[in-house]
């Protein structure tokens, strides 16, 4: 197998007397979708945060493909961020820039790295409205315009431009309707697998999990309770933490 | 003029001022906080300008002011009979003749050399300010030289009216490292900066910043290869003075659309027009 893109080793996080991190142990290998599903305040949130680099643990170390995260400077850390790395919001407005048009948007990450062909750039932008199913004439719409759904999309299409290595993502299909989300799940699915991404996937959606992820982290009380191969972990819970997690999703 | 300074200002303000000036020029492009003071005008009408001014005036300095690129506004009487007054130096209305000039929102058309300094009136010194409301941030974005946001500004603007629509205060890369607002100069004036003889020195009073570019210094307008910054005037000759490669004003001169284009700059027209006469 080959090495893992991202490793976190120990990680422990406290808010004052409470434990947000535990001792969290994690890899992630090129091209595969991991998700941490866990309920509100479990610590999943927090652990993607420090995961890349946004927050400081106490302790523990977080290494990107051999290079120290935690330790880089923060140009390098804003550079991992713009290029090889992507993050997808829960809600879009913290991700897109609402009163910049959707071809802004996107250009903005292939900008930010030093394209300078307006043609170009427009071009891609085109491209990337069309893979992630949004009419390209829409394009010098602001996403104000869009509907939720649509929102979502182009943030994934904004941050996937830059083609990056490792993709986190929290609660993409968050606050969105059950058919929209779907759609959402599908496209994400899709695209993943056409682009070899790893992605890294909070979540409290049990289902969602199992139809994108390849690998699962249970957490609880910031402590990852148990991992394994989502089918095995969905199918075959062995803590009781899982298990009544497992039982409590609702079957339509 | 008893009981006040030389030039208004104390002395140990006048050096905390030129301590931000050496600072700023030592970094091209870089905005230098600095202990703006409370001066006898309001804010928008120069207290930044007019604090450089008087940190680096000498007896021995001619001063000239301009507002728009005119002499004789109200701005650039005002600030001139305030240093004749609080210094008793020469003040001028010739941009040959003067030694410092403090502008409002125009470069002179004349060339300017190496034995004269340029004062800009800022209103606001921070480029990305319109783009990212925090000031934090765009500090970090400064220290990082990510810009990559002030291309996206560049990109809506075409985006929108098919080319960059920005005609003043068009942001520009100094000595290739620094994005700076040039202050509101039209974008017609942005290529005279770039490495002019003059030292150019900025100041914004209420913002409390100090910025320079050093003479000889690289300024380049930021723009998209398949968009090229185009300094962009009137199309049009002067009335007074017939120049076309001038920066012009649009003057209405009745109630029936009657409308005429002369230069902004009134002592480099004044002086073409003295200079058409002599030849007739």
């Amino acid at each position: 197998m080959n090495a893992p893109l991202l490793t976190a080793r120990d990680l422990t996080l406290r808010f004052g007397r409470i434990a947000a991190l535990d001792g969290v142990d994690l890899e992630i290998h090129p091209g595969e979708v991991v998700a941490i599903v866990g309920e509100s305040g479990s610590g999943k949130t927090t652990l993607l945060r420090v995961l890349s680099g946004l927050m400081r643990p106490d302790g523990g170390e977080v290494s990107y493909l051999g290079q120290d995260v935690l330790g880089m400077s923060e140009a390098a850390r804003r550079r991992l961020m713009r290029t090889e790395w992507g993050f997808v919001h829960q809600n879009p407005r913290d991700g897109l820039r609402m009163a910049v048009s959707a071809g802004g948007n996107i250009g903005e990450r292939l900008m930010a790295t030093g394209a300078r062909h307006y043609g170009n750039i427009r071009e891609q932008a085109s491209h990337w409205l069309t893979r992630v199913e949004i009419d390209p004439a829409r394009m010098d719409e602001v996403p104000a315009k869009f509907s939720g759904g649509m929102q979502q999309r182009l943030q994934i299409a904004r941050t996937l431009v830059t083609l990056p290595k490792l993709v986190f993502m929290d609660e993409p299909t968050g606050g969105l309707d059950v058919s929209v989300q779907a759609r959402l799940l599908d496209l994400i699915r899709a695209l993943v697998a056409d682009l070899g991404l790893a992605v890294l996937i909070v979540t409290h959606d049990i289902a969602a999990a199992r139809l994108l992820a390849h690998r699962m982290l249970v957490m609880r009380h910031g402590v990852v309770v148990e991992s394994g191969l989502t089918d095995r972990v969905l199918d075959d819970p062995q803590h009781p933490y899982t298990q009544l997690l497992v039982s409590s999703v609702l079957a339509a | 003029m008893s009981g006040y300074n030389f030039a208004y200002l104390d002395e140990s303000t006048k050096r905390m001022i030129r301590r931000a000036i050496l600072k700023a020029v030592a970094i091209p492009g870089h905005q230098v906080p600095f202990g703006s003071r409370e001066m006898p005008l309001p804010y928008g009408w120069g207290t930044g300008g007019i604090q450089v001014t008087a940190a680096i005036l000498g007896p021995a300095d001619v001063l000239k002011v301009i507002d728009q690129g005119s002499d004789d506004t109200t701005n650039a009487v005002s600030i001139r009979a305030f240093f004749r007054r609080t210094a008793g130096i020469a003040t001028t209305e010739s941009t040959a003749e003067a030694s410092i000039i403090q502008t409002r929102h125009r470069i002179p058309e004349r060339a300017l050399r190496e034995d004269q300094i340029l004062v800009y009136q800022v209103p606001i010194p921070e480029p990305l300010g319109r783009l990212e409301p925090r000031i934090a941030e765009t500090r970090r974005m400064h220290a990082m030289a990510d810009y990559g946001l002030m291309h996206v500004k560049l990109y809506e603007d075409i985006a929108r009216h098919g080319h960059i629509a920005t005609s003043y205060s068009y942001p520009v890369m100094v000595n290739g490292r620094y994005l700076m607002s040039p202050s509101p100069i039209p974008a017609f004036d942005n290529p005279k900066m770039d490495r002019m003889p003059a030292l150019q020195l900025f100041g914004a009073g209420r913002e409390k910043r100090i910025y320079a570019v050093p003479p000889y210094t690289s300024v380049k307008s930021l723009d998209f290869d398949d968009h090229p910054f185009r300094p962009i005037r009137a199309p049009h000759a002067c009335e007074l003075c017939g120049s076309r490669d001038t920066y012009l004003d649009e003057v209405l001169t009745d109630d029936v659309g009657g409308r005429i284009f002369v230069c902004s700059d009134t002592d480099f027209c004044a002086e073409r027009q003295a200079m058409k006469e002599a030849a007739e």
